[in-house]
């Protein structure tokens, strides 16, 4: 179909804003979107956690690309495409592990975890230079670079530098990293699942401050019948927009906070380790900052699929279109490594209330995702999203919708660019 | 229906004397609770300390969901508010409720205490919703106890064998 209205209204004057529901089903807008979205941006491929040691790799899909992500002997961290260079398999067909080479079963080629060709089998029917051109060897992913542990990779060599990339989104990473003197570390246990929906309608729902109340009913009638479940905080705060597509929303919300907000059920033991994780905290940033790490919420989007969920507890989310109506999505919990097996517990306890594809609140976002994608079965008459809310303040809140405009402004820049010569935007 | 076949859950002797009908008929019955959706009866089930984990498939399947992120880790509370959230019509992701089918087999008695017995079992849990059917299949591993001669669940985990949720995509069920 051809896209000759635009896939956004923006029209200030009435404080409307709306997006084409085409951008949820139309499979030539995902084609672009994997043009100049997932082979054009930085993408979330893992935490320095996941390999601490030499040898340590966990292979995942990013961007629709089998990759591997390994320390190598020498203690540097590599991505590497997970394929042949001779004729294609999968080199590395474990999760996880450790490992001192890689072996293609095919026919046998040898990698060393930095990706180099060490030997194959017949190495004398190849010519002399054979195993010194690096085309011989596992390649590199095109850009691969970290901020604060989190790692991340571009299939477009020539994008800007990551930090540059992020941009405004530091200051909430830096935040969300800041809540650990000795830097947070990735939990074991990955939760992976799958929605029946366009996978921009998680982007929206990870950063929704507005569907807490009738989507989450079950759970705040969860919170409040336990006994001393909740602190005294009301759900308030802003969304912003961080430029580049990244947006946030920060408030204060009723959930106890493992970095640091006391709730009663944690009793007194655990009132006297909140205390001191809050002293630490004002000792190293001042009690400002302090304050902002322990008792504010973040649920911070980078563009394009990477959500860092800084709430009742602290998850890492990303999330892939496998077809226009359905993505895979990948959850980790992280916390400070320096956490207490007291503070760990609680933690995990905190997130499975809410979190998951098995908590008390993710699986009816979930049903809503895939009720939205099934309602634009309506699309060629119903045919705009309103995503307007708040625009008639100056300051629009949490429980706005500025977060989203955020991201679909960014998208669309993308998206309806006309670009020549098939160049990512 | 299933009363006809639930004997009434009392007069268990000790766990020496317990034999693999019986643990079948037992898990038979749970599985028939689930599937019409009779969850406080289900619930009553458990004893007070019970706990229900269902880890992620990416670790092993005895890991300990205090040091590791799981798909569900419930205590005895949760587990209550579980149920009860799941009775809601507020519970949007099984509201209406989906269909469930459970077929249970291979049952192992693996180990015998002075109070109780570890049970294995096979199962496969059909699902479905709104149109779209799913399967969750795996092994169930339970800690039976005896309390006032009555059969009860103190421990239930279940180890999924599917790359974690990425064909059924969530687990708002009780499997």
């Amino acid at each position: 179909m051809t896209h000759n209205e635009p896939l956004l209204r923006s029209e200030p004057s009435t404080n409307t804003f709306k997006v084409s529901r085409q951008a949820f089903i139309d499979p030539s807008i995902l084609k672009r979107e994997r043009e100049r979205i997932f082979a054009a941006c930085w993408l979330y491929l893992g935490h320095d956690s996941e390999i601490e040691k030499p040898g340590d790799f966990v292979t995942r899909s990013v961007g629709g690309r089998s990759i591997i992500f390994a320390r190598d002997r020498e203690g540097k961290a590599r991505a590497l495409l997970n394929s042949c260079p001779h004729r294609g398999a999968q080199v590395c067909r474990e999760r996880s592990g450790n490992a001192k080479s890689f072996q293609c079963f095919y026919h046998g080629w040898v990698f060393g975890v930095d990706g180099q060709l060490r030997n194959q089998p017949g190495e004398d029917s190849y010519g002399k230079k054979f195993k010194s051109d690096s085309d011989s060897n596992m390649h590199q992913v095109p850009r691969f670079e970290s901020y604060r542990g989190f790692n991340f990779i571009c299939f477009d060599p020539d994008v800007v530098p990551l930090v540059d990339y992020l941009g405004n989104a530091r200051e909430y990473l830096d935040l969300i990293c800041d809540q650990s003197i000795e830097g947070l570390t990735v939990i074991g246990g990955m939760q992976e699942y799958a929605i029946n929906a366009n996978w921009k309608l998680l982007v929206e729902n990870s950063i929704d401050g507005y569907h807490a109340m009738s989507t989450h009913a079950t759970y705040l009638d969860y919170l409040k019948g336990t006994t001393g479940g909740l602190a005294n905080m009301g759900l308030v705060g802003v969304g912003r927009d961080l430029g580049g597509g990244h947006a946030v929303i920060e408030y204060t919300a009723p959930w106890g906070r493992p970095v640091a907000q006391h709730i009663p059920m944690w009793g007194e033991d655990g009132k006297r380790e909140l205390a001191v994780i809050r002293q630490k905290l004002e000792a190293q940033y001042g009690s400002e900052r302090a304050e902002r790490i322990a008792i504010k919420n973040r649920n911070l989007l980078i563009f394009p699929n990477l959500i860092v969920n800084d709430i009742m507890a602290l998850t890492i989310r990303t999330f892939y279109p496998i077809t226009e109506s359905r993505m895979h999505v990948n959850a980790w919990a992280a916390g400070p490594r320096e956490e207490s097996e007291w503070a760990r517990k609680y933690r995990l306890f905190n997130f499975l209330e809410f979190l998951g594809p098995g908590g008390f609140a993710t699986p009816d976002d979930v049903e809503a995702l895939e009720h939205c994608q099934r309602g634009y079965s309506t699309a060629n008459e119903l045919r705009w999203n309103d995503i307007s809310k708040g625009m008639n303040r100056e300051i629009p809140a949490m429980d706005d919708e500025e977060q989203m405009r955020a991201f679909w402004r960014h998208w669309n820049s993308l998206i309806s660019a006309n670009v020549t010569q098939g160049a990512a935007a | 229906m299933s009363q006809l076949a639930m004997k009434p859950n009392a007069g268990f002797g000790p766990a020496a004397d317990i034999e693999r009908l019986q643990i079948e008929d037992f898990l038979f019955h749970e599985a028939d609770l689930l599937d019409r959706w009779r969850l406080p009866e289900w619930l009553d089930l458990f004893t007070e300390t019970a706990v229900y984990h269902v880890p992620p498939t990416d670790i092993p399947a005895e890991a300990s969901p205090d040091t590791n992120l799981f798909y569900i880790a419930d205590d005895r509370f949760r587990l209550g508010e579980r149920v009860k959230r799941l009775m809601k019509r507020t519970a949007h992701a099984e509201y209406p409720h989906s269909r469930t089918r459970r077929l249970i087999t291979n049952v192992m008695i693996t180990d015998r205490g002075a109070d109780g017995l570890g049970v294995t079992c096979n199962f496969a849990v059909f699902r479905t919703k709104d149109g779209a059917s799913v399967t969750f299949f795996g092994q169930a591993i339970y800690r039976l106890v005896i309390r006032q001669g009555s059969l009860l669940i103190d421990n239930k985990r279940i180890v999924l064998d599917t790359p974690g949720l990425r064909e059924q995509g969530r687990l708002s069920i009780i499997l």
